[in-house]
């Protein structure tokens, strides 16, 4: 494994409110190696979308800190940081403003990181587009002509233009059909390897997580449960629930049915294909 | 869970919105009756029979009288040829709302955007100032400031503004508070894009249906408001033409000079339709668009 990109020490975070006490995140302790996909699992209420806030500093931890390249993350992140660490969401339909066209959405980031002149922007922009499969002429474009798939290459794009090391994927893929998540999720692969990137790829989806993962960390309830490298984890589940959630995954075929009892049973599982 | 896929095709929403706005007759009708009002008042000079009536004196062979062919809505008074007096009513009630507009509208619209997005403290403060402006009876206020100053056009018009941009705050801050929970404005801020950014470019562009909606329907409130007001005697002096003092000057005469009153009046209505006609055209051709 090569060297950390972020390490997360005792993080945890408690929302307070009207004498509620609601523990989101507690005590997780974690290493994201360079380059990889860093999947991170669990249902609703389990806390991911908390540590993702947390990573890009958009609340402030109540607990433990967060290093980035070895470097404490502040909790008040200046620019740097704000560039280095991206974000590509979940609904690709409310992710781009309806009423800005797709170029000025993925020109934002060159505008206010100031990369580049700003003439040589409006080329760079061109070259984003192609680079996630699309093609330049949808710089003029309103992001209302578009499909789910689309706006999320333009959301891949916007981020990538920041140039960052680490991208946070909050469910990139749920939101649109099998066929369109199978496109995107090639096309963060192969971005991935061409820039070097580093993935922090959240969802609830375990097909997804065979299909790209390098490793991947449960959650329960605010809580790791297990962590560990992709095939490890899926062969072997270690805790109750990491096997309750691997035997949840809908099932078709008999061939996966069977897969899944072996699963529940605590039997070590066949080295299988993602199955799509 | 899957989001439909399929493109909005070559559809663009801005022919859907023209598309919805000259569809609706009544839209149609609102907009030639704001077209033509706007050309007589810019026009006004020139479209007029007698533009010499507008000061004080008329024609005295001629006062009082009823429409005829001369006259067309007939004389006042002073022998004023009332249908010129109307279209500078028009005139200033139209610069009037104009200057109240582009007064309110851009305070309103600041208040309400940074009220909504910060939130905290800031959203507490605004809001509550805003409220303490809306608790006010509109009318009741421009009368405090009005009685309290000189009826002038300037304060007449001053008293209007201070009570018209708190419905604007209201209205973006509703406005904004929805469209902060949008993810465009957490993809802003992720790649590090300042507040004010956020607020004038990404925003604002979101709330121009509403701001624009709401500003052709107040124009023919405020043509309303500033009528009512020199109707009370508060708002412009004479010998300025204003459809609003018009109708109250008239109605000393009824029913015997019954168009001294009448004529202003429909005026009035003409003018407060037409532009409301256009306001909920708009409207609907902004919910085509989206």
């Amino acid at each position: 494994m090569s060297e950390p990109i972020l390490e997360l020490n005792g993080l945890g975070k408690t929302f307070e409110a009207d004498g509620n006490r609601v523990v989101a995140l507690s005590d997780v302790s974690l290493t994201f190696a360079r380059g990889g996909c860093h999947a991170i699992v669990g249902e609703s209420g389990s806390g991911k979308t908390t540590l993702a806030n947390l990573v890009l500093g958009l609340m402030a931890p109540t607990a433990g800190e967060m290093r980035f390249n070895s470097v404490a993350l502040p909790g008040d992140r200046g620019k740097g940081h704000r560039r280095a660490i991206q974000l590509v969401q979940q609904n690709p339909l409310s992710a781009l403003n309806p009423r800005r066209t797709i170029g000025a959405s993925v020109r934002l980031p060159l505008d206010v990181h100031e990369i580049g002149t700003s003439s040589g922007r409006a080329a760079r922009v061109a070259e984003l587009l192609q680079e996630v499969g699309l093609e330049p002429d949808y710089a003029q474009r309103s992001p209302r002509g578009l499909s789910g798939g689309q706006r999320q290459r333009v959301a891949i794009a916007r981020a990538l233009a920041c140039e960052p090391e680490l991208i946070v994927l909050d469910e990139p893929t749920s939101a649109l059909d099998v066929l369109v998540q199978a496109r995107v999720l090639k096309l963060l692969e192969r971005l991935r390897v061409e820039h070097g990137l580093t993935y922090l790829f959240i969802t609830h989806d375990l097909a997804v997580v065979r299909a790209i993962a390098t490793t991947v960390s449960v959650f329960q309830r605010g809580r790791l449960v297990e962590s560990g490298p992709v095939e490890a984890l899926f062969a072997a589940p270690q805790a109750d629930y990491t096997r309750q959630l691997i035997g949840a995954v809908p099932v078709v075929t008999e061939e996966e049915a069977r897969l899944r009892d072996a699963i529940r049973a605590g039997a070590p599982m066949p080295a299988a294909g993602p199955g799509a | 869970m899957a989001a439909p896929s399929a493109p909005a095709g070559g559809n663009k929403p801005r022919s859907k919105a023209l598309a919805a706005f000259f569809g609706n007759p009544l839209s149609v009708l609102g907009l030639a009756i704001v077209t033509v009002i706007v050309l007589l008042s810019v026009f006004a000079d020139w479209l007029t029979p007698y533009p010499e009536h507008v000061g004080p004196i008329g024609d005295f062979a001629a006062m009082n009288m009823p429409p005829d062919e001369t006259y067309r809505l007939g004389t006042d008074t002073m022998g004023r040829d009332l249908f010129t007096r109307i279209v500078y009513g028009y005139q200033l009630s139209l610069i009037m709302a104009v200057v109240v507009l582009s007064i309110a509208t851009p305070v309103g619209v600041v208040v309400g955007l940074v009220a909504g997005y910060k939130g905290g403290w800031i959203d507490y403060a605004l809001m509550r100032i805003t409220d303490i402006f809306l608790a006010v009876p509109p009318l009741v206020l421009a009368m405090a400031i009005m009685g309290f100053l000189q009826p002038t056009l300037m304060n007449g018009m001053l008293a209007i503004t201070a009570m018209w941009w708190p419905w604007y705050a209201r209205l973006i801050y509703n406005v904004t508070r929805a469209e902060a929970q949008e993810g465009y404005v957490l993809a802003a801020e992720t790649v590090g894009a300042s507040t004010a950014h956020i607020l004038f470019r990404e925003i604002l562009p979101n709330c121009w249906p509403s701001i624009l909606t709401k500003m052709t329907l107040d124009i023919g409130f405020v043509i309303l408001m500033a009528s009512s007001l020199s109707f009370l005697g508060l708002g412009v002096q004479p010998p300025t033409p204003d459809l609003g003092s018009m109708v109250a000057e008239g109605a000393k005469y009824m029913p015997d000079a019954w168009w001294l009153s009448v004529w202003p009046a429909i005026a009035i209505l003409i003018v407060v339709l037409g532009f409301n006609l256009v306001g909920d055209g708009l409207r609907e051709a902004f919910e085509a668009e989206s």
